[in-house]
């Protein structure tokens, strides 16, 4: 119901038809089995799902924040575990379209062109998380290769993944310049991985600790040189939000209102179906209404951000809001549905209840909803 | 999907500029006084405010619904009685706009022209109220004039209306015998009575109006005898999106402007209470729902504007708009109150005012509950 380009809407009727018919069928077996499912990612590999960010001329199409949306939104609405897998990998290429020297596009684009590869975005560390700032992670220059030493935490598609976008401090400066950025290949000298986690939900998405033991990473993988990593977070944190968590909370939201929707007019109770009974109209209308609500500003925000419209503290504020309303609206929302469905919605052979341990998630990930309102905060109140 | 033209921007500006030099400084005392402000009459007319809606051979600026949204929204940041006139016109001119004759048209502008310039939306009754469809005010032909007998309730700018747009019954039952005709202030056997006494909204003129053999030509019919009812689905419930909406929207907007001040300037436990994160967080949240209840209005206004989805589609965004922005109104301005302790409770302050103001955008205009019914209808077919 929002005004998209035929571009964006094409690219949305592909993703929504590969996620109805290929992904929807095996998400209650992705989220039991907690396995990383790599017939997903050949069905990302056909449909090129994963270089939507590329460039035309290495086989992607410029995506932009508006057309990630869409495409984040149709997974999550039936796997939103299947959504990280897309999520982190377009990241890392947004990341690089950005902030990369044409050496550096030269070099890594045409391997990730085939749209096989998967990336994984590595920020946060046990001692790290909403205030990423106190990121201990060093890298000290030797020769030619950046030594990197440090533990990070929370690595969605850590295990899985075939390139790393790693921030860590580089040594000789020990202030917020000093963050960096660096591509680290999977098969790095050094690079370890901890146990995978065992989640409440993202079941099937990898995620573990990454380790790094005087890890040797090429100089020439830097990104946008040494004590930048903080400026590239900035310029491409708003459009992650947006297309990543916030994205992703509306298409739980949708998915699990879509369900409820279809249980209420086919459940029977008191000789009718249950969507005739008000009780049940209103939770609908509700859950309806507060997903719409979360459609509109995050649309409204993706496409400034497209228009390159408004100032960077009106954007922060309208993403973090995005990111905010939404994951509390996914919770909220697919927390109804399990209601809505009573019994039947609290066992597994029915996918709301996975669909409400996922919300839980977008809640944290990406600046905990906590973080998202200070921001809103200070930059209504004008403070620091 | 709010990109606001350059006539819209000046028309925000313009509307901005009068809120805060006429209608914010007189909120306090209307809302002490209940008394209608005819001052504020005086500027509206000035500004052609009124014939907003109206093309402009008509004298107004064609004015689409992003436009009323904007308008609406400004004054009622200033003060949420304040947009009520308008919007009651404005309901009452765009259902002569779509359903009135041409000749109809020039009689009846010409006339409000020669008052106040305002009109009332008579629809709600004693006994009908979200059963609207039901409503008994009846009109019965006698010769060229139809004669009315019944009284409608609850009728905002009722007070001093020039005119009255009123849904009568003129046919069988429920919704299939419902007329829509325009009352003079001036017909015999039509009086307004007795003015409400509000909890909020002062100084919005509600009143009844009574109809006791008022005697009213039959050319006053607007549109078909016994198709009312179809001119309140199609055109006249859409407006709740830049009435309604727009209202609870501009009213949570100038509770958090004020609270915002408020929280900077309060010292508390040596340092202003906006440095607290009970505060901040508080905040945060008022802000994030308006910001998306202004998303969702103005991302209706433009589907309205464009034609860009079918009349379901947009009726449920409209009850969306309108059952959301309420909400959010009232949950703004009640944590505005709290924001400000004591002295928010107190009439010194402006918060406690919004927040009885507030409460009253949930049940006019189709009450929140009336809107989740259709957005559930329409959702579940």
């Amino acid at each position: 119901m929002i005004n998209f380009i035929e571009e964006q809407l094409m690219i949305r009727d592909v993703t929504r038809r590969m996620a109805l018919e290929k992904i929807a069928p095996r998400a209650a077996e992705i989220d039991e089995t907690d396995e990383f499912p790599w017939d997903i990612v050949e069905l990302y590999k056909q449909n090129g799902t994963l270089k939507l960010v590329l460039p035309d001329e290495y086989g992607g199409v410029g995506a932009d924040t508006t057309t990630l949306c869409l495409v984040m939104e149709e997974i999550a609405r039936v796997s939103a575990s299947c959504s990280c897998i897309v999520f982190s990998t377009e990241a890392l290429i947004h990341i690089l379209v950005r902030a990369a020297t044409s050496e550096q596009k030269d070099r890594f684009f045409p391997r990730l062109s085939q749209g096989d590869k998967i990336s994984a975005f590595v920020l946060t560390e046990p001692e790290a998380g909403s205030d990423a700032n106190a990121m201990r992670t060093n890298a000290v220059l030797e020769g030619d290769y950046y030594i990197l030493n440090g533990r990070k935490c929370f690595i969605s598609n850590a295990i899985v993944s075939d390139f790393y976008l790693v921030f860590a401090r580089v040594k000789t400066l020990d202030n917020k310049k000093g963050i960096s950025a660096f591509v680290v290949e999977k098969d790095t000298q050094g690079l370890s991985m901890g146990k995978k986690e065992n989640k409440m939900g993202l079941r099937g998405n990898t995620m573990a600790d990454l380790i790094f033991e005087n890890a040797r990473v090429p100089k020439e993988n830097i990104v946008g040189g040494e004590g930048e990593g903080w400026k590239i977070l900035a310029q491409v944190a708003n459009q992650m939000r947006l297309y990543g968590a916030s994205a992703m909370g509306l298409g739980i939201a949708q998915g699990a209102l879509d369900y409820a929707v279809e249980y209420a007019k086919q459940r029977y109770q008191f000789g009718k179906p249950i969507a005739s009974l008000q009780a049940i109209q209103f939770m609908l209308a509700d859950m309806h209404i507060q997903t719409e609500a979360v459609r509109s500003i995050l649309y409204r925000t993706s496409q400034m951000i497209d228009r390159g419209e408004g100032s960077a503290a009106e954007i922060g504020s309208l993403v973090s809001m995005s990111k905010c309303l939404s994951g509390d609206t996914a919770i909220k929302v697919a927390t109804d549905a399990v209601q809505v469905l009573g019994g039947y919605g609290y066992i597994k052979d029915y996918p709301v209840e996975r669909m409400m341990r996922d919300a839980k998630s977008v809640q944290i990930f990406d600046g905990t909803n906590q973080i998202q309102r200070l921001v809103v905060a200070r930059n209504m109140l004008g403070i620091k | 999907m709010i990109q606001l033209t350059e006539e819209q921007k000046m028309i925000r500006d313009m509307v901005r500029k009068i809120a805060k030099e006429k209608i914010a400084p007189r909120a306090a005392e209307i809302d002490e006084t209940d008394e209608f402000p005819m001052d504020y009459v005086e500027v509206y007319k000035e500004n052609n405010l009124f014939k907003m809606v109206l093309p402009e051979k008509h004298g107004g600026i064609d004015a689409n619904t992003t436009t009323l949204c904007v308008i609406v929204e400004e004054l009622a940041k200033a003060y949420a009685s304040a947009p009520q006139m308008l919007i009651t016109t404005g309901a009452a001119l765009h259902i002569l706009l779509k359903a009135a004759t041409e000749a109809q048209q020039m009689r009846f502008f010409k006339r409000l022209e020669q008052g106040t310039q305002a009109c009332s939306f008579a629809l709600t009754e004693p006994n009908h109220g979200s059963d609207a469809g039901s409503l008994q005010t009846k009109a019965v032909l006698d010769g060229d004039h139809y004669i009315i007998n019944g009284s409608k309730a609850f009728i905002t700018t009722g007070e001093i209306a020039e005119m009255h747009l009123v849904f009568v019954r003129t046919g069988g039952e429920k919704t299939k015998g419902i007329s829509v005709i325009m009352v003079d202030k001036n017909t015999p056997g039509f009086r307004v009575g007795k003015k409400e006494h509000k909890m909020g909204f002062a100084g919005t003129g509600t009143v009844e109006l009574i109809f006791e053999d008022a005697k009213v030509h039959k050319d006053n019919i607007v549109g078909k005898v016994n198709e009312g009812w179809s001119l309140l689905l199609n055109i006249a419930n859409m407006m709740r999106v830049w009435g309604a909406g727009c209202t609870a929207l501009g009213n949570a907007q100038g509770a958090l402007d004020y609270v915002v001040e408020y929280a900077k300037q309060r010292f508390q436990f040596g340092k202003p209470i906006a440095g607290f994160q009970a505060v901040q967080f508080m905040l945060a949240d008022m802000a994030i729902l308006i910001e998306s209840a202004r998303s969702l209005i103005y991302r209706t206004a433009y589907v309205m504007d464009t034609d860009g989805e079918s009349f379901k589609n947009i009726e449920t965004l409209v009850c969306m708009s309108k059952c959301y922005a309420a909400d959010v109104g009232m949950k703004v301005t009640t944590d505005a109150v709290q924001i400000m302790g004591g002295y928010g409770y107190t009439k010194e302050y402006p918060v406690e005012r919004r927040m009885r103001d507030a409460k009253s955008v949930q049940i006019y205009d189709g009450s929140n509950q009336i809107q989740r019914v259709v957005v559930s209808r329409n959702l579940l077919g």
